[in-house]
């Protein structure tokens, strides 16, 4: 495979190199924070650290950690480095958990991300010749953006669909001859199964997706790559920490490679905060380090992965994060049982006869938890067989108890009634608080 | 002699079976037998009808999960016992039932079965060797 850099003496730098870097813009960030942002200052006091403290990367561990309580307090503008007249652009969180995050980004930021997402685009193997359609949704939200600036500074045709409106989608990427789709996992499986459905899938010129703001599960990805013929990658990102930009997969898959100059990710263990040694499974914690407007240190994204310093295949020197696994707010505990819902469908994809979509709800019966897991059932050659049915729902339960330690409820029902998602999937129906036994 | 029935998955809310058989009557397809099936999750609903292939592809085009399968009319004698002749045959043979429903015919027999087995053309000749009727879509139709 001939590997695609966008700045191969960057993306190849030796580990000593990435780290002296990294300690350098560290102490920059740090600074910056200190001496701009009042609210940084305080909590670092109450820390009893002052920048010139971090002498050494692991010094960071000094720094308290910052999450979304943090961001609330500090509505809106409040942790922003720059003055108005330096920002150039706001983004937002979509704020379904209440006041959204605003982050800020001056002309220098921007050329910073564009960069970082540059990377994580030629890393899929994109090139300039290739026509991007963009199906996130433009807005506040970062996804749209970012990917539009990368694309743009790799030099691609950006078709700035938005998202929504889907037999215009396909309409477009078949007339347009559209070779890179960049969607939601959950907007990616349904556009695949409408231009499979539509018989237009040979049509399509499309070659590479990529894929983000939502976790996307091999089994998922495989899906979608059978549909529509396309190879598939991920990358990784928030709004708090500027967007994605983060991470993203080369043609290997192995691991979402680090854009380590611009980024310093560390694991904790979400529950003591101390660090994990590297190839432990923690919480991502995040510090940009190039942000001028909005800068943030140790930033806790509740995702869950685990990190590896490992050389890779492709020539890249940069650390690897893994998929990430879940998120420790989307963790269900049922009956004291962890359950993520990417382990349910890991299930679900490798299973015949049913389809993509799927919801899980939660209720309460006579005090106890239960997890109904509900599918659609696509293949009609069933209905004669109900044993195969019965089979079927039995496998499906057996696997998932297995995997989960849990017995669930499995309901097949039938095609297209399962709710579809443009943007992020909200699977979880939790009643647990609604209904009393 | 076979006849085609249709099977549509039907979810498990008021109202359900009420569109499928509306997008039937809209295109005057008649139905000549109807039996509906459930599981705790969903039903199954079964028809014999007088245009099955466009009954199917109407169906599909609403987005309903549909099978078509071939399944045996079989006439029986409207008396006690009239059944067990037919079942007895099956036994014999080793033959177990997925499913039966009744429907009115016009046939002298004056009652009549469909059913449904893991190996249709082996009931039927089976059925037949038997001196037990096997209809085709005549039985139907209005005298």
């Amino acid at each position: 495979m001939n590997e695609i850099f966008f700045d191969k003496e960057k993306e190849t730098m030796k580990r000593r190199d990435i780290e002296a870097l990294q300690l350098e813009r560290l102490k920059w960030t740090v600074n910056r924070c200190y001496d701009k942002v009042p609210y940084y200052k305080e909590i670092m006091d109450k820390a009893g650290v002052k920048p010139s403290h971090i002498q050494k990367l692991s010094d960071i561990s000094l720094l308290p950690l910052l999450s979304k309580a943090d961001m609330r307090e500090n509505y809106p503008f409040k942790l922003f480095a720059s003055p108005t007249e330096e920002i150039v652009e706001i983004h937002a969180s979509s704020g379904t958990t209440g006041k959204p995050v605003v982050g800020a980004y001056t002309r220098n930021d921007l050329d910073a991300w564009s960069e970082c997402m540059a990377r994580i685009i030629a890393a899929s193997g994109v090139t300039r010749e290739d026509i991007a359609q963009i199906s996130f949704g433009y807005g506040l939200f970062t996804g749209a953006f970012g990917l539009h600036y990368g694309l743009q500074k790799v030099g691609c045709m950006v078709v700035p669909i938005s998202s929504g409106n889907s037999a215009k989608q396909l309409m477009l990427m078949e007339d347009f001859g559209v070779t890179v789709l960049i969607a939601t996992p959950s907007y990616g499986v349904y556009l695949s199964e409408l231009a499979k459905d539509k018989g237009i899938s040979d049509h399509l010129k499309l070659r590479v997706g990529l894929f983000g703001s939502e976790v996307c599960t091999p089994e998922m990805r495989d899906q979608i790559e059978e549909n529509i013929g396309i190879i598939v990658t991920d990358n990784y990102g928030l709004t708090e920490i500027g967007g994605p930009g983060v991470s993203g997969e080369c043609l290997e898959r192995d691991g979402l490679h680090i854009n380590e100059d611009y980024y310093l990710c560390e694991i904790i263990d979400p529950d003591t905060c101390e660090p994990l040694p590297e190839g432990e499974t923690g919480e991502v914690v995040v510090t940009p380090l190039w942000k001028e407007a909005f800068p943030i240190f140790r930033y806790r994204t509740k995702d869950l992965a685990t990190i590896t310093y490992e050389p890779c295949r492709c020539g890249r020197t940069s650390a690897r994060m893994t998929k990430v696994m879940g998120r420790t707010d989307d963790m269900m505990i049922i009956k004291g049982v962890n359950v993520f819902p990417s382990q349910i469908e890991s299930v679900l994809f490798t299973k015949p006869h049913i389809g993509p979509h799927y919801q899980l709800i939660l209720r309460k019966k006579n005090f106890m938890d239960t997890l109904e897991v509900q599918v659609e059932l696509i293949d009609s050659s069933l209905l004669e067989r109900y044993r195969e049915l019965d089979a079927l729902q039995n496998d499906i339960r057996g696997s998932l108890k297995s995997v989960l330690g849990l017995d669930c409820k499995v309901t097949l029902v039938p095609p297209r009634t399962i709710q579809r998602f443009e943007g992020k999937a909200k699977r979880i129906i939790d009643k647990r608080n609604e209904e009393q036994a | 002699m076979t006849i085609n029935q249709i099977s549509v998955l039907v979810e498990n809310r008021a109202g359900a079976v009420a569109e499928i058989i509306s997008v039937l009557a809209e295109k005057k397809i008649n139905i000549y037998a109807v039996n509906m099936a459930d599981t705790p999750n969903f039903g199954i609903l079964r028809f014999i009808v007088s245009q099955p292939d466009d009954a199917k592809a109407l169906l599909e085009r609403e987005g309903f999960l549909v099978s078509s399968c071939k399944v045996l009319a079989v006439g029986l004698k409207d008396l006690p016992g009239g059944l067990t002749k037919v079942t007895k045959v099956l036994t014999k043979n080793g033959i177990s039932l997925e499913y039966m429903y009744a429907f009115i015919s016009n046939s002298e027999n004056n009652a009549c079965v469909i059913l449904n087995t893991a190996d249709i053309e082996f009931t039927e000749q089976l059925l037949t060797d038997a001196g037990i009727p096997v209809y085709g879509y005549e039985i139907f139709e209005k005298k």
